[in-house]
């Protein structure tokens, strides 16, 4: 028991001075921007439609799933709006988040961690090149940038699956669908939850990075990053937003 | 133990001053795996070192230390004057700059291109390089290495022998001083492993470089080998040319040579 607790506490340790050495190195030159802009191509640009999807069936979802009961109590009109501010303050930026764990944690993960095998982050330091700067600082920035413009782009195509949902049962045109569902929103909803999506990004991408970096040797090992990746950075992303929501509550 | 010195100071070739110098080297993993214990070991400048020894006996360690992949324990590593253990990362990089190190896989950059593969270092370090002169360096040193149609290849599409000599043209873009191979014919064919050998060969004359050569192989060693040294459990335990060592009167440094 012992044993493992000074384990957990070092690997700890591990992982903080791994993110740490990121603020270090982050306007330290060279700047590595094709590769970030490559990075960002591929983390971001690549997960639009998995991350469209998702959103237009969550807001579809829960417009349906909502709408017997509002309309028990007379409140159908309040459905827009209310979908809208729970996409908008909780459900997108969590479920863009989770699935961006899933994909992108575990890419990076899977990735470092077959270099960090087949030698190829020695071959970059050996050839006296910062592997972490150039494989570390993008992705982690890329992911920190990437993820509050897909959970933007998820808040507006899941308004718009709640748009085609309410259309099943009633007739509303486009204009006062959105004129119901963003009359909601306020300023105050939107900033909260935007500032949160740069701490996903963030940890999204280190704990995807700090996995693949720390791999140990063999092929086994790839697939137990990836793995972790997605574990790690899921259960971050729900703890981070139990914080932020407590923040919230605090000052707003 | 008993080291026993296979040929004397004569009988081993001295090519220059000495570039490299590892005074009394301990690395371990974990509290009961030392892997070197007190290894001292000099490379002398123009110089091919086969370093010999069953798997385990700290012959990766040892260049790996040498690179500062892996930080030494205790002991001393000295590369062109400087002393590697001691060197912050700037000054470790402009060491590193002068060495080359082809690993035991080639550890080409799966995501990049052959082109792009040996772009990677020299952009890095030739900042103001033209578009055509990097073309022009990539090209030769994809010739030097009889490779140069392989440039838009991506690394999946070659063969084990092709990934070692594309590694090996990798390293050398940077004209490196000391070359360290990493058993450079491992899981290669007779005929491959030969060409590979020669190759080294070929760039120690051509560049005039230092190498150290870990390898298993012992036709590659007789190729290659200015002198060899054979290490077990951490030290040095025999040091000679090639023919010395195979008509050593210990058994167990003949077994390499059988």
């Amino acid at each position: 028991m012992v044993v493992y607790l000074k384990n957990k506490f070092s690997d700890a340790g591990t992982a903080t001075l791994f993110a740490a050495r990121f603020f270090k190195e982050v306007f330290r030159p060279p700047l590595e921007i094709k590769e970030f802009l490559r990075q960002c191509y591929i983390l971001g640009y690549k997960s639009l439609v998995l991350v469209g999807i998702t959103a237009f069936i969550m807001g579809l979802v829960m417009t349906l799933q909502s709408r017997p009961t509002l309309v028990e109590f007379g409140a159908e009109a309040w459905l827009p709006g209310m979908v809208a501010l729970s996409l908008v303050k909780e459900i997108a930026p969590v479920i863009t988040a989770v699935i961006c764990a899933g994909k992108i944690a575990s890419a990076i993960g899977a990735e470092l961690g077959s270099m960090k095998v087949t030698e190829q982050i020695d071959a970059m330091e050996v050839s006296a090149v910062n592997p972490y700067k150039y494989l570390v600082v993008t992705r982690v920035l890329a992911t920190t940038l990437m993820i509050p413009l897909l959970v933007i782009f998820a808040d507006a195509i899941g308004i718009f699956g709640s748009y085609i949902s309410m259309n099943i049962h009633t007739d509303i045109t486009l204009f006062r669908f959105l004129s119901k569902a963003l009359g909601s929103i306020e300023f105050i909803d939107i900033i909260p939850a935007t500032i949160k999506t740069f701490f996903f990004g963030f940890f999204i991408g280190m704990i995807g990075c700090y996995k693949g970096f720390t791999a140990a040797n063999g092929t086994e090992s790839v697939g137990r990053a990836a793995n972790a990746a997605v574990v790690s950075a899921s259960i971050t992303i729900f703890v981070i937003d139990m914080i932020a929501v407590q923040i919230t509550d605090l000052f707003l | 133990m008993q080291k026993s010195q296979e040929s004397t100071q004569e009988d081993v070739v001295r090519t220059g001053k000495p570039i490299i110098e590892i005074k009394g080297l301990h690395k371990s993993f974990g509290k009961s795996n030392d892997i070197l214990k007190g290894l001292d070991l000099t490379v002398n400048e123009g110089e091919n070192l086969v370093v010999l020894g069953k798997s385990g006996s700290g012959k990766s360690v040892l260049i790996k230390c040498l690179v500062g992949l892996i930080r030494a324990d205790q002991g001393e590593i000295s590369v062109f004057g400087n002393n590697i253990t001691t060197l912050d990362s700037n000054n470790l990089n402009a060491v590193r700059i002068r060495m080359g190190f082809l690993f035991q896989n080639a550890a080409l950059y799966d995501s990049m291109t052959v082109r792009e593969n040996l772009a990677f270092p020299l952009k890095r370090h030739q900042k103001d390089i033209s578009d055509e002169d990097l073309d022009k360096t990539i090209r030769e040193s994809l010739d030097s290495v009889g490779l140069e149609e392989a440039i838009d290849k991506m690394p999946s599409e070659l063969s084990g022998g092709m990934r070692k000599r594309i590694g090996l043209a990798r390293t050398l873009i940077l004209k490196p001083e000391i070359m360290l191979y990493d058993e450079p014919t491992t899981g290669l064919d007779t005929i491959t492993s030969r060409e590979i050998s020669e190759l080294i060969l070929a760039i120690q004359k051509k560049n005039k470089t230092t190498a150290i050569i870990i390898t298993h192989d012992m036709a590659c060693a007789k190729l290659t080998a200015d002198r060899i040294v054979v290490l077990k459990e951490g030290v040095m335990e025999a040091e000679g040319t090639y023919e010395s060592l195979e008509n050593s009167e210990d058994e167990w440094i003949r077994s390499f040579f059988i």
